[in-house]
């Protein structure tokens, strides 16, 4: 392709995008930091208690969500020893096959299974979060999130061709300070946009796969999921749901080197009607991110099946912890909060580049039209006298 | 090539940061930090705070 056809598609791809992305930028800088954001403005603690306290049978945590909340169901029950230890997070909805974003969380301590909280305030991180994700327009939105990314990715690809042609003459690194507010912005524009191209590849690239999770979740039930119940096909309905603690011991018992994330109860999105799917997690930072499903039958408390997940949901998996940048503790997100901010002054003078050049070219435009007009005034002003110059 | 040698340079040291983490705990998080740091550091360097040959001379 010539080079004039690369500078129109990042012209363009940029010029769609850029107040989306810049929005996403900003939506994403406090989202970074939402555990520690979450952790200031406290977030219930367990009690502390002797080390090795057992903890309750789920079922009796079960019981203490229902007696708290006796018109929901519990849907999900979740652990995360790392930031909220010994608690339980039961998440609730008014029935099983609510819409997802209908949720009610309680937090219930494992080892007593009294109901500590019930954090269900939207603040300041929730609205984030929802602007970040879909703008409030639902699945649409979050797809045409996703649409954005791709543009920035294709932004990318055709700054870097463009890169070239722009360094021939000097050094890397050069900024022209004392040649106009013009060429130092270009210069700083071509610098940071070519520093942080691999990682705002990434974010970007992880983005889309990340806006793609409803396709992910629907593919998966209608293929490795409904594989694997297709024993239960034809079973009566159940009557009410077994013991969750039973799952969870066969759970633990078939993944010995794992911890349980997450158990979905039947009837929801991540298990079909007959069985709780416990999601266990392994214990390297790359494993306890690519969960396993195990799927136990929710009457009886036996091994149904478990196995790898397909490919599609383990590139989901990873894509999470690339796009939000929470694998590398507090300073590894204090890095991914400064490159946001270089993306940021990227996007911000490519905006402005392209507006001031925009401006000249309008200037120069309006300088013609005004002569224009003129010109045509002093003919009016003379009728029979031709002046013989044409404007253009 | 001249032009491609530094941002070929951050561009994999880049790759390696947000991969080590990932890979690995302990060291791998120490690697991604430093990894990920050399594209701030680059800008904010040349962007703000040397002053660069060209300019000197006309200065």
């Amino acid at each position: 392709m010539r080079l004039r056809t690369w500078v129109f598609i990042h012209k363009w791809t940029s010029l769609i995008s850029t107040i989306f992305l810049l929005e996403l930028c900003l939506t994403g800088l406090p989202l970074i930091f939402h555990e520690e954001i979450e952790q200031l403005s406290g977030v219930v603690e367990a009690p502390a208690m002797p080390a090795g306290t057992p903890n309750a049978s789920l079922d009796k945590i079960v019981q203490s969500a229902l007696a708290a909340q006796p018109r929901k169901v519990v849907r999900y029950m979740f652990w995360d020893e790392a930031e909220h230890p010994n608690i339980t997070m039961v998440s609730m909805a008014s029935r099983v096959d609510a819409p997802p974003d209908e949720f009610w969380t309680v937090a219930i301590d494992s080892r007593t299974a009294q109901v500590l909280d019930q954090p269900n305030d939207q603040g300041f991180m929730a609205v984030m979060l929802q602007l970040h994700k879909d703008l409030y327009a639902g699945l649409p939105g979050q797809l045409f999130l996703g649409l954005m990314g791709l543009l920035l990715v294709i932004a990318m690809v055709s700054g870097v061709v463009v890169y070239k042609p722009f360094m021939r003459k000097q050094d890397f690194g050069t900024v022209r300070r004392q040649k106009g507010r013009g060429v130092k912005w270009l210069d700083l524009h071509n610098l940071l946009g070519i520093v942080t191209v691999v990682w705002l590849t990434v974010v970007g690239a992880t983005g889309i796969i990340n806006t793609l999770d409803p396709i992910v979740l629907a593919v998966w039930q209608n293929d490795q999921l409904a594989d694997m119940v297709k024993p239960y096909k034809n079973a009566p309905p159940m009557k009410d749901n077994g013991s969750v603690q039973a799952a969870y011991v066969t759970a633990k018992k078939t993944a010995p080197d794992m911890t349980v994330r997450l158990i979905a109860f039947p009837g929801t999105a991540f298990a079909d009607r007959h069985h709780y799917t416990a999601f266990m997690k392994g214990s390297t930072p790359l494993t306890a991110r690519l969960l396993r499903p195990v799927l136990v039958d929710a009457q009886t408390g036996a091994l149904t099946d478990t196995r790898e997940m397909p490919w599609y949901v383990k590139s989901l998996f990873v894509s999470q912890p690339l796009h939000f940048g929470d694998y590398g503790g507090l300073p590894l997100k204090i890095v991914w909060a400064l490159l946001d901010v270089l993306a940021i002054i990227v996007l911000g003078s490519g905006v402005y580049l392209w507006a001031r050049k925009y401006m000249r070219h309008r200037e120069a435009q309006g300088v013609l039209a005004e002569a224009g007009t003129e010109e045509a005034q002093r003919t009016a002003d003379a009728p029979g006298e031709r002046t013989g110059v044409q404007v253009q | 090539m001249k032009v491609w040698f530094w941002p070929v340079v951050v561009g994999m040291l880049s790759a390696i940061g947000l991969l080590s983490a990932l890979l690995y705990d302990g060291l791998g998080d120490v690697v991604s930090w430093l990894a990920l740091l050399v594209p701030v550091a680059l800008s904010v360097w040349h962007g703000w705070m040397r002053r660069n040959a060209a300019d000197n001379h006309r200065a």
